[in-house]
């Protein structure tokens, strides 16, 4: 019958619940889901509204040119700028999505594990100068567990493939059916030596947990799935937190800022509520989950005389070391239709390139995956190469014949950490509650492009090994346009150099947790849900069981 | 139709094209149909309400020629570009309406130079057409009704075009909510590299 029945608990907001959680994305979910469980009252509190699938759609223009399940720039703008000498302006450069299930509703699927590899670059590889490349303060080896957790408590499709970590379970579902573009990417890399693999996605291959498979409508990358085939946070965690009568999700809630009391505590959340109101909530504890442009925002907008820097920010680097990861697409068009439009995005990868080579003479590594990244709307303004028609009725025919015939190799890439490439609060601009509203500073590093470069060389020359007709590449320069948010308030073991300790609990606030994007050290290789995904399964329990302990 | 009978009629066209949910949960199912039923029950525009006829005419015929019916396909006139470009000019657009109202008047000034006696842009043949548009490709009037006449070809029919789903149409694009592989032609050769 009716899916979405929901016992969910009601708190008032003079009730003390054990834990607020600002955010109700992949990070947020989870930890919802993971103190609720252990017995904790939890209330969620979430900007954008609670949409059921009754209400979700294929709306291309609406998402992408109008704002919809979106950062709305009408009602909260931001301004962005590539170097801090610069005044910054007014744009959309950072995106998330604003809803009950936070960008993790509308994300990919993407479901990359990180590699050992990738939590001790800097000692493996030095340092790389004018950046903070720092080792993560745990291993893969301790992570690994809650990867696991990640992949059979959501639910993800995929094959352990050539350059894998090591695994504790195999995939709890076989790979979702290749496309043509799959294919197409497996004949180009094996005729070149390279070792292509079924892509890892959480997105269902077949019934799971009551879950149906995925209908290869050809709506995943944001848009939220119609038919819960995809494994999120919003459908799969924060119906769990529900259940257990101790979790409230509570909408179109804006938190303004945390509060703190005469002992440095915190003692709940100021926000306001969908008529403007101001409203508090009071907690034992805080965790913020807001995405690594939101969470930074609000430990600054919570600045006070005792946090003059803003709230967690002793450090200073709270903001600081933004990565946005580099994406840059080859696109081919072949001789016969490969109706890219069908299913999800990407079936087969190549990860052969993932880990830094220092012959290369430049940090990073990358993955190249093959897929659509076009919608019509997208196709018909930029899917052609730029020597095609762009009107008449040249450009009706090409249209016409290549929306069918046309791929992408998407390349994703490495960021690095740099200290001027921030989250800050504008000095004059404020939304349309009365806050300051974030300024973002973001230059790519040199290496950055370098290897986007690098990896766009490789995925041309895949394109042409496959036997593509046409083959041309993005032009890769600056990006000015992120949905990757990470590294603002990165963990670490020095309070001098980070902002949350290996648990997630910051250094300067005792019941203050931070998880999500912003926790990240360093950028994985362009597909970070996974790991925030494993970040929250572990620091919900840690929090569970310092709570356990009165250790909060 | 009654949204309820659009549902039960896409929900029969479903299991006729042997959708794999289609014997699944159907109170699931109509949840996640409820999208594609919504679509199919979109009011049409039937006159303009920003541009005057005269303007829509020019408009209309400057989207055509942007993306002509070519082949038997429909183009931008058929799937009903005009209503979504007007549309949004009396809303969200409405700042570009001086850049439209300029941009017709002076397609209309070259028209008539070209073709002393002609009516306006619209009465021209379409070489002639053509031939203006040479002219003014690189402005941002031609700019921006390009971006919109793409738009209001290809977006979903609630913005006002994209009439039945033409746009969708002439580019391949089969509008369902369920596919089964095989997608396309080269997923045969799985296993064969």
């Amino acid at each position: 019958m009716a899916p979405q029945t929901r016992p969910s608990a009601r708190f008032r907001t003079t009730d003390v619940v054990d834990f607020v959680i600002v955010g109700s994305g992949a990070a947020g979910g989870i930890i919802a889901k993971e103190l609720s469980t252990a017995g904790h009252s939890v209330v969620i509190l979430e900007q954008g509204p609670r949409l059921s699938e009754r209400e979700f759609d294929h709306d291309e223009f609406g998402t992408f040119m109008r704002g919809h399940n979106i950062n709305d720039p009408a009602t909260q703008p931001h301004t962005f700028r590539a170097k801090p000498q610069e005044t910054a302006k007014q744009q959309q450069a950072l995106v998330y999505g604003r809803l009950v299930g936070g960008s993790n509703a509308h994300f990919t699927g993407n479901f990359w594990r990180m590699r050992p590899s990738d939590f001790n670059e800097a000692s493996r590889l030095g340092a790389v100068s004018g950046t903070g490349l720092a080792d993560w303060p745990l291993t893969y080896e301790e992570l690994e567990p809650y990867y696991t957790k990640a992949e059979w408590e959501l639910g993800v499709s995929g094959e352990p493939g050539p350059f894998d970590p090591p695994r504790s379970r195999p995939y709890p579902m076989p790979p979702l059916p290749v496309k043509s573009s799959g294919v197409l990417l497996e004949r180009g890399a094996r005729a070149l030596g390279l070792h292509p693999q079924p892509s890892q996605m959480a997105i269902n291959s077949q019934t799971y947990n009551g879950r149906p498979g995925c209908q290869h409508c050809g709506f995943c990358m944001i848009f939220m799935c119609e038919f819960r085939a995809k494994s999120t946070s919003m459908v799969v965690m924060l119906p769990m937190a529900e259940a257990t009568g101790r979790c409230e999700i509570r909408p179109n809630s804006y938190v303004a800022q945390i509060e703190v009391g005469s002992d440095g505590r915190a003692t709940g959340v100021t926000y306001f509520d969908a008529q403007k109101r101001m409203q508090r909530q009071r907690a034992k504890a805080v965790v913020l989950c807001a995405n690594g442009s939101e969470t930074p925002r609000l430990l600054l907008n919570s600045a006070s005389s005792r946090f003059p820097q803003g709230l967690a920010n002793s450090s200073g680097v709270v903001g600081k070391h933004l990565m946005f990861n580099t994406y840059f697409q080859v696109n081919a068009q072949f001789e016969q239709p490969l109706n890219e439009f069908k299913s999800v995005q990407n079936t087969r990868m190549v990860l052969d390139f993932y880990e830094t080579d220092p012959k290369r003479g430049f940090y990073g590594g990358g993955g190249i995956d093959a897929r659509f990244g076009k919608y019509p709307v997208t196709f018909a303004l930029g899917g052609l190469p730029s020597d095609a028609p762009t009107w008449g009725e040249g450009f009706a025919r090409e249209l016409s014949r290549q929306f069918s015939r046309t791929m992408a190799f998407g390349c994703h890439g490495t960021s690095l950490p740099l200290e001027t490439n921030s989250i800050t609060l504008d000095p004059t601009l404020k939304d349309a509650w009365g806050l300051s509203c974030i300024r973002a500073t973001y230059s790519d590093h040199a290496d950055d492009l370098k290897n986007a470069q690098f990896l766009a060389g490789h995925a041309t020359d895949i394109a042409h090994a496959a036997g593509a007709l046409k083959v041309w590449p993005d032009l890769i320069g600056p990006q000015t346009l992120a949905v990757h948010l990470l590294g603002t308030c990165r963990m670490g073991n020095d309070r001098r150099t980070s902002v949350v300790d290996r648990y997630h609990r910051t250094h300067d606030v005792r019941n203050l947790f931070i998880c999500d994007g912003s926790s990240m050290v360093t950028s994985s290789r362009g597909q970070p849900t996974e790991t925030i995904s494993a970040l929250a399964f572990r620091a919900g329990e840690h929090i569970a069981d310092f709570a356990k302990r009165g250790e909060i | 139709m009654t949204d309820f009978n659009a549902r039960r009629a896409f929900l029969k066209a479903a299991v006729a094209a042997g959708a794999a949910w289609a014997t699944a949960d159907l109170f699931e199912v109509e949840d996640a149909l409820a999208f594609a039923t919504r679509q199919a029950a979109v009011p049409i525009d039937a006159q303009t309400r920003t541009l005057t006829p005269a303007q829509a005419d020019v408009m209309s015929a400057l989207a055509s020629r942007i993306l002509p019916a070519v082949d038997g396909r429909p183009g931008a006139r058929e799937a009903g570009a005009l209503y979504f470009i007007d549309r949004a000019l009396s809303t969200f657009n409405a700042p570009q309406r001086p850049l439209y109202v300029d941009g017709i008047n002076d397609l209309n000034r070259r028209a008539q130079a070209k073709v002393p006696g002609s009516a306006n842009f619209a009465a021209l043949t379409a070489p002639q057409q053509d031939d203006v548009i040479r002219e003014i490709e690189k402005t941002p009037f031609f700019q921006a009704v390009r971006v919109d006449t793409i738009v209001g070809t290809f977006a979903l029919p609630t913005w006002g075009g994209n009439r039945d789903y033409m746009g969708w149409h002439l580019l391949g694009l089969e509008h369902q909510m369920s596919f089964r592989a095989p997608f396309g032609y080269y997923d045969a050769d799985a296993g064969k590299n």
